[in-house]
Parts: structure tokens; sequence; C-alpha cells
């Protein structure tokens, strides 16, 4: 006789798997666990918006309560995918609207937003409570003000690095004065000034709220009130940390900050005046995380305040810090994880600050948790990579930018292949990996070797031809996202492995060698692909099929191909053509 | 330059790959290939095996690479123009200039001036004394530029119509949008008290 669980035993033991690979493999075991488990979903991930459509989700899962969704390519962010090309998350809005009530959050990434959704957003979900979108565009300052206006509950409004179009500070003042709920708010990316005495009231009446950062326009002499308003805050923005020299507000600001008792976070400091920085002093021993990368102050100053953050975990800042400080970096911060260098003048020619390998590899050397690094600099040679990975075998993410594109070893003047290819193999449990500098295809033949791990790899103007490229997808198991620009792979190796590309979340190729005749194979082939021509130079059927594509986008999906394209994106469709648009 | 030779015994792709397109494409693809060669790299050879061509790049590539790299590309270095807008407004008016339109009541069209050239309010009214060949006089806080038929007033970044002069140069530098010589009755009423 068959003994089974009854299924609110079986619910109630999913209800503690939480990560979305776990539920997926429970959901594999057998038709009654798929059953119950569908049903007892409430958050899913969507990595690519349009390798599903909203009525799988919804018809699948019934239940939901939280969504994430991430629209554009990576390279979007470097303007690379041209505007037009798509990421709505309108017809997702829309079908949830329907189909869940009772959606408490959302999280975007690159989508476009309008003020529409918004609106609808704010209305349809009784209970909606978390809303963040990440470096989205589409809406206006309108479209926030109907979610202060109609959202009761929100506790998270969080607009990390998104496009507003900013038409007023206004609609701040559209949070009810009832609200109370408030736990993280993130305004830093709006430019225009919001109403401070509705901020002020708003802050002060949320005794949760642990996250706020502020945009650029608020001044530094509102910061005092505010923090005393919000004495609980463990993570603060602050707006343009400058004013001129007064002793009163320097000392209204060091008290102020004094009785942030759980600060962990620190941002903002645009416009910085070194003279105020000993006002956070008083916080640095607790920082975990400070984030420097817009503040333009100079290396004496930034170590100065960096030597009095014995615990912190993630840093980011401008190579204004040069090799001098992160030095000091290296020696007092032991706890350190993660680190990013922004350049503070990407585009001169000339050398500005003295920031040169030798500061990454100090940090290597000093700080045993470094397992994320993004760093921009001018130069750099095999042997101080091969150092840097000796000494961090733990690194999970790294991402180095040579400013000069195809930069050789400067020392030896060779290419970068045994420099990376140490990193590759001494990392073992590399994720991530954005490779710069002059490449041939050796590179990738170690990547194909050693980085079983790596799920994302970024290559620009790198390797020699198709090999290249065949050594990557034939050996990296684990790859789920390749974006390359700029480097001579092409049609070979994309066909050699076009199975591979199924097993991938997306492949962005631009500036590279593929033909179109290429695609429309890879699109007969392969049905369960969206294979996506970017080309604004008109139909590539106008061209000969051996002509090279200008950019190539290939995701996997259960959805069929899409149908808001721009007009200058043609889905290979299953007979191999990409078919002229209906106007 | 050991380390730069391409692998010779490895993968001979061409043996073993899978094959879907007409016979005699390679040709075609080794053809479009080289004439990717010759644009993206610097040292276009003669026709050659993809192999030994791609070989002869790279070892002249460290020639080539320093002019090559110079020039700007799109998305290069790889940062978001969130952080580039928010960081570098600072440097950008560094290299373009502050540029502002100066109109004059009764002129036909209007000019250009870049207020960074000049060193303060008295450099600034004598450029435009010289460009519009008018008197404007010296400026007073009680009576704005008193004995003058032209007044100086600006647009700033409210919107409203300013008097040139009231507030430091700086200042002036980063509020005002634009110029506007105003003249005869109007240009009195400005400087007034209520």
């Amino acid at each position: 006789m068959a003994y089974s669980f009854p299924e609110e035993v079986l619910e109630y033991v999913f209800s503690f798997i939480n990560s979305d690979k776990d539920r997926n493999a429970v959901s594999l075991v057998c038709k009654s666990w798929y059953e119950i488990e569908r049903w007892c979903r409430r958050r899913i991930f969507i990595g690519n918006c349009y390798a599903v459509s909203p009525g799988i989700m919804i018809r699948r899962f019934p239940e939901i309560r939280s969504v994430e969704i991430k629209g554009k390519p990576h390279f979007a962010d470097f303007n690379l995918v041209p505007e037009g090309w798509g990421g709505y998350v309108y017809p997702w809005v829309i079908a949830m609207s329907r189909a869940y009530p009772w959606l408490e959050e959302i999280r975007l990434k690159r989508m476009v937003v309008s003020d529409e959704c918004l609106e609808l957003i704010s209305k349809s979900f009784k209970n909606f409570k978390v809303l963040v979108m990440s470096s989205c565009e589409g809406f206006s300052t309108d479209g926030l003000a109907s979610v202060a206006a109609n959202c009761r509950n929100l506790k998270e409004l969080d607009l990390r690095e998104s496009e507003v179009e900013d038409l007023s500070g206004h609609w701040l003042s559209h949070f009810p004065d009832t609200c109370t709920s408030l736990v993280s708010l993130n305004i830093a990316c709006l430019g225009s000034e919001v109403s401070f005495s509705a901020l002020e009231r708003l802050v002060s009446r949320c005794p949760n709220l642990r996250m706020l950062q502020l945009n650029r326009a608020v001044p530094l002499e509102k910061l005092p009130n505010l923090l005393r308003g919000a004495p609980q805050l463990a993570e603060l923005g602050t707006g343009a940390y400058s004013a001129e020299l007064r002793p009163e507000l320097l000392s209204s600001l060091l008290d102020a900050f004094t009785g942030c008792k759980k600060l962990k976070g620190l941002s903002g400091f645009w416009d910085v005046v070194p003279a105020y920085l000993p006002a956070i002093y008083p916080v640095c021993h607790g920082l975990t995380s400070l984030n420097l990368s817009y503040a333009t102050i100079q290396s004496p100053d930034i170590s100065k305040l960096i030597s009095q953050c014995q615990n912190l975990q993630r840093l980011w800042v401008l190579d204004y810090i040069e090799d001098g400080g992160l030095d000091i970096l290296a020696t007092t911060c032991k706890n350190l994880e993660e680190l990013r260098v922004f350049p503070s003048d990407p585009y001169g020619v000339e050398q500005n600050v003295s920031l040169t390998e030798q500061g990454l590899v100090s940090v290597s050397e000093g700080c045993p948790k470094l397992q994320s690094v993004l760093y921009f600099c001018r130069r750099m040679s095999n042997a101080s990579l091969v150092t840097i990975a000796q000494n961090r075998p733990n690194l999970i993410r790294f991402r180095l930018c040579i400013i000069e594109a195809r930069a050789t070893d400067y020392l030896t003047l060779e290419p970068l292949d045994a420099g990376f290819g140490a990193i590759v193999e001494n990392c073992r449990e590399l994720r991530r990996l954005s490779l710069s500098g002059l490449l041939t295809d050796r590179v990738f033949e170690y990547i194909g070797k050693h980085a079983k791990k790596l799920e994302m790899l970024s290559i620009a103007f790198a390797g020699d031809g198709d090999l290249g490229l065949h050594h990557v997808l034939s050996g990296c198991e684990s790859l789920r996202k390749l974006e390359i620009r700029d480097s001579p792979f092409g049609d070979k190796a994309l066909l050699a492995n076009a199975a591979k590309l199924e097993t991938m979340r997306s492949l962005w190729m631009s500036s590279c060698s593929v033909s179109y005749g290429a695609c429309k194979l890879l699109g007969q082939r392969l049905p369960r692909l969206n294979v996506e021509v970017i080309d604004e130079r008109g139909t590539p059927e106008s061209r000969p099929e051996s002509c090279h594509i200008e950019k190539l986008y290939i995701y996997r999906t259960v959805a069929g191909r899409r149908f808001d394209t721009p007009d200058f994106i043609w889905t290979v469709d299953e007979e191999g053509n990409a078919p002229l648009r209906i106007a | 330059m050991e380390s730069i030779r391409i692998e010779e015994t490895g993968l001979n792709l061409e043996a073993t790959e899978l094959r879907l397109g007409l016979p005699g494409r390679d040709k075609i693809e080794k053809e479009t290939i080289s004439s990717f060669n010759k644009n993206k790299r610097a040292a276009p050879k003669s026709a050659e095996d993809d192999e030994s061509k791609a070989n002869d790049d790279i070892k002249h590539h460290h020639h080539e690479a320093a002019p090559a790299a110079k020039a700007q590309v799109i998305g290069w270095p790889p940062i978001r123009s969130y952080r580039k807008n928010n960081f570098a407004p600072k440097k950008a008016e560094a290299e373009y200039g502050n540029y502002v339109k100066v109109s004059m009541d009764g002129a036909p069209y209007l000019r250009k001036i870049d207020l960074k050239v000049y060193n303060g309010y008295t450099d600034l009214l004598k450029a435009l004394e010289n460009m519009f060949k008018l008197s404007i006089g010296e400026y007073s806080e009680r009576e704005g530029y008193k004995g003058s038929e032209h007044a100086p007033t600006y647009e700033d970044k409210d919107g409203d119509l300013m008097l040139v002069g009231d507030v430091p140069w700086d200042m002036f530098m980063s509020t005002c949008k634009r110029l506007r010589i105003m003249k005869g009755s109007e240009a009195r009423g400005l400087g007034c008290a209520v």
C-alpha cells in the first residue's frame, strides 16, 4: 500500500525551501510534488523577461507574492543596445494586476516602466510593499507620485540608478500623513529638489526606516535634522556633501552622526568638501559598506577616512585613492570582501592619478576575504595578475578594465593571456569574469579548460578567431551569460556549439564576425532560441548572407518570438527567415 | 614571442564541424573574416590562411595598439552613463565652455558668449559693450546701471529675469542661462527701487 504525506504536510515542508534552484528541483521529483510546489511558490525570479511570458508564469504559479524581472542585456549599460530595444514591463503588470491581487513585491532591472504602469501597480495590489527599479527608465516623477499616494503599506521604494524624467520634486508630498511603513527609500538618482519639510516629516514618522538615500539636491545643512529624525538608520546616502565652512554646521553634523549608532553603510558624497569629512568619523568604525565613488576627494583625505574603517567589507571608490590609499586599505580593512575602483578621468589620454596595478596587488595581499573586484586602471602586467591569482584563490568576481583597449603587458609587451590564465586556474570558484587588454585565443583556451564555475563572461577587443569562442562555448560548463564586443568571433564557433546556446540564458555579440547566413541557420536548428539580429542599416535580407551583422542577441525561451521589437531588429524564425515587418 | 603562436596542433575545426551551409561557403567566410581583420586590426596582409594571418596581426599588434586605441569608441571604457552624468559636470564644462545666448532688444539676431573666459563682471560688461557697440556703465547696488540707456539682465535657472551684478561672480556663472540687454525705459525701470 502506498504511503504518502498529506499535501498540507508537504506544503509546510516546502515553505522552508526558498532558493529557486531548490524549488525547481522539488518540482521535478514527481507530478504531485510539481503540483503542490507550484501552488505554494511565492517568489519568482525571471532573468530574461522574454524567456517566458506572463501567461505561462501565471498559469503555473497562481499564488506569487514577489516577482523579480530583468530586461535589457547588460551591455545596455554602456549604450551598446539601441533605444527602443524592448524590455517593457507593461504586459507583465497588466497580467499580474488581474492574476495576483495579493502581489507584494516587484523588482525590476533594465526595464522600461511607464507612468501608466506605476499607476496600475499602485492601484491593483492592495498589499503592495516593495518596488525596486534598478537601471530602469521610461517613467517620471508623476508615476512616483501615484505610488506614494496609493500604496498604503509601502515599505520599500528604491530607484537605484534609474533614469527618471524629473518633472518636479512635489511627488514626495503625495505620501499621506498616515504613511509610517517605510523601511527603505532611495531617491539618489533624482535631479530635482524634493520638499524638505515633507521629507523630514516622512522620515521622522517612519520608525522602521533603515535605509535612506538622498539625492544630490538635498543640501548638507538639512542633513543633521534628517538624521536626528531617524537615528535608527542602517544605511545613509547623503546629498551634496558641501557647504561653506561653518563650525556650527560641522558640529551639528558631528552630533547627528554620533547619534546614529546603527549606521553600517554610507554613500552619496557628491561635491565633497573635505573639511566636513570628520563629521562621519564617529561612525567609521562600525561601517561595513562605504561608497565614495562620487566623491572627488584626494588620496590623503580618503586614506584618513579608510584608516578608521576597520570593519569595512565593501568599498567603492574613485581612482583618486591611488596606490597609496589602497596600501592603507590593505593594512586596515582585513574584512574587505568587495572592492570597486572607478576611473575619475576615463577619457583622458594621460594618467591623472597615481593608481596602477600595484594597488590591486596590495589589496589582494592584505585582504584575505577579498572575493569581488572591479578595477579600472591604465596598465597591467601578467606578473601582477599571477600574483593576485595566487594571493586570492577565493575570488568569485574579477572584472578588470584596462582603459586602453588591447593594451599589452606594460613590462614585457606581451598579451595578457598568461595573467588571466592564472586567474582562472587558481580561482576555482570564479563565477564572473571581465577581460581587457591584449588577448589572443590562448586566454580562451585557459578559460575553457579551467573556468568550470564561470557563469558570466565579458569580452571586448579580444581573441584572434573562432577558436577562441569555441574554447569558451565548449569548455565553460556553467556558462549562463556571454557578452562579446569587437572581437573576431564568427560563424564556425557558433554553429559548432549551437546546442550550448540552449543551456545559457543569453549571448550578446556586437561588432564581431557573425554572418546573417549563420544566424538563419541557428534560428532554423534551434527553435527554442530567439535569434535576434540587430542592424540599423536596414534589413539584412538586402545584403549578401555572408555579410556580417552589427549585433546579435540570442536567448533561450519558452515563449516563442517576441512581437514588440523595433524596426531594426529581425528575429529569425523556424524557417530560417527574418520576415519583413508588418509596418 | 613564443607565447603568441596560435595552436596549430589543436582543434581542426573544419574537419570535425557540423556544417549545414552550402558547399563553398568556407571561401566566402574566409574572405569576410580577413576583411574584418583588415578593418579591425592595423596591419593588412595579403590574403593568407586565417591562422598565420592572425599570427602576423598579433605580432604587429603591440606596435599598432597605441594609436588604434586613442580613438573614442562607443561604450568604452565600460562606464555607465549614470556615473558619467552624475560625476563629471565640472569636466564637461571644462571641455565645452559655458556658452550662453545674448540678446539685445531691437537687434536682428542673437550672439553667444562663453562666460568662462571672463574674470568677472567688469570684464564681461566691457565685452558686451564692445560686442554691441553700446555703453552700460558702472554697477551700483542701489541704482543698478544708472545713467545708461541699457541694462544687462539675465535669466537664471528658475526662469526669473535678474539684473547682472547682484550676486557673486561664481554664483552668476552657474545660474545664468541667458543674457538680455534691455534698452530704454524698460531698462531704467529695472534699476529703480520699489
